[in-house]
């Protein structure tokens, strides 16, 4: 099977670009992985992508794209991309041992997934009481108390979903101010089910078949610390509490990660892992925005976007790197 | 859907008393994961149709028998063989995966 652009990745990213790169005429796949869909199959209500006046649910968001990119004829693979080979031209992906597919070009828009807490007692406690989807699992915490790790929009979102339907929410959060914005920071701040406890850690979950409490530590905020940041040990102060939380839910907001593991080495990525996007000029002139260090190779969306990360600049990035393709192919025929 | 709807009332005589494995699929519309696993489940019935009973089972409207077998998180597939639980997978997984899961309870 042979592509003028293989896709690797079928959130807003992968799916704007197919959308711009199949209207130019070329002949667009879309390996779309088995959870395809990205993160947005993971939310609920998206309230600030534009176009739609009374909201609209994650994955009819994305249902919608995806429709509208196989309406336009784009092909799909529900399958992940394991192996990919840019040394040479015809571009290879490979979605298992004996399935080669060549691309003229290639879009990574992989995405980002889910940040664990990585302390002790959580891997066995993923599906029974640790979540990382409250829209998906609130619903079995009814009437009862459950934390949410984090402090950005996410957490927000996920709490406020929580908040429905669980008897009491407690947002834990290594910091002593969020950063998700202030409209979802009102919200919660005006839910009476809501508290926050600021500069506090979970450093360990508890529960044999199932979640019954947390670890915390809470520390003055002068000696704040990352999450996950385990290189420094931490500094015996008087200020440190440590604590045990009866709890039967927990939900871990942290943050993400760009899914960025299988390019290892073949394509530049940063000390965290998101691809470095390598602008091309022609004088002064910008020529290619989204290339990476790989001619022919382009990257969209939150694998290379560690600060916007919203599903609108998802799009946008989509858009560039489907041009930019685009504009590349059109050189090579030239 | 993937075919048979499983529910509290029909859980006894449909799954425990099934003389074949029964695979089902514990879900609920709002999940954006159960909409991704959903299409998979529905090749799974049509593949093994005739060794593996297949279904979907709605957490919201069957919350006995969700809770009953511990379901905090979905999708969650559980496989039943004499009417026991022989397998619980809990999120979303690789059509690959299933299928291997269920190759090996069918052995």
């Amino acid at each position: 099977m042979s592509y003028d652009v293989i896709i690797i990745g079928s959130g807003p990213a992968g799916l704007t670009a197919a959308i711009y790169n199949i209207r130019a005429g070329f002949k667009v796949l879309v390996i779309a992985g088995y959870a395809w869909g990205g993160q947005l199959m993971l939310t609920t209500e998206v309230e600030n992508y534009p176009g739609f006046p009374d909201g609209i649910l994650g994955p009819d968001l994305m249902q919608k794209m995806r429709q509208q990119a196989e309406n336009l004829g784009v092909e799909f693979i529900d399958k992940d991309a394991v192996e990919i080979d840019v040394n040479k031209r015809p571009f290879k992906v490979y979605t298992g041992l004996n399935t080669q597919i060549e691309g003229r070009t290639v879009i990574i828009a992989t995405g980002a997934a889910t940040k664990w807490l990585d302390v002790p007692g959580e891997k066995e406690l993923i599906g029974k009481g640790i979540s990382s989807c409250a829209p998906c699992d609130a619903f079995f915490f009814k009437g009862k108390n459950v934390i949410v790790v984090g402090g950005g929009d996410s957490a927000m979102e996920e709490t406020l979903v929580l908040a429905r339907v669980v008897n009491s929410v407690a947002i834990i959060h290594r910091r002593h101010e969020f950063r998700a914005s202030q409209i979802m920071q009102d919200r919660v701040f005006a839910n009476a089910k809501i508290k926050v406890l600021w500069n506090t850690m979970v450093t360990e979950v508890l529960g044999k078949d199932k979640v019954t409490g947390v670890r915390l530590r809470n520390y003055s905020s002068s000696e704040a610390r990352s999450q996950n940041d385990s290189s420094r040990p931490f500094a015996s102060n008087n200020n440190t509490k440590e604590s045990e939380m009866p709890i039967d839910g927990v939900f871990v907001a942290i943050g993400h990660k760009p899914n960025s593991e299988k390019f290892i080495g073949r394509i530049d990525l940063d000390d965290k892992g998101y691809v470095i996007r390598h602008e091309q000029y022609e004088g002064k002139l910008l020529k290619y925005w989204s290339s990476t260090n790989v001619d022919g190779v382009f990257v969209a969306g939150d694998v290379h976007d560690y600060r916007y990360k919203q599903a609108v600049t998802a799009a946008g990035f989509g858009c560039i790197a489907g041009l930019d393709a685009e504009k590349w192919l059109d050189e090579q025929k030239g | 859907m993937s075919g048979i709807i499983f529910t509290d009332a029909n859980f006894e005589a449909e799954v425990l008393k099934s003389d074949l494995p029964v695979l089902v699929d514990f879900y609920a519309d709002w999940c954006g994961p159960c909409k991704m696993i959903a299409p998979i489940v529905e090749e799974l019935a049509k593949e093994y149709k005739g060794k593996l009973k297949v279904g979907e089972l709605d957490v919201d409207t069957s919350t006995e028998t969700a809770q009953k077998y511990g379901v905090m998180s979905i999708p969650t597939l559980i496989i039943f063989k004499g009417g026991q639980v022989v397998s619980t997978l809990v999120g979303f997984r690789p059509k690959e995966a299933l299928a291997a899961e269920i190759n090996k309870i069918l052995q």
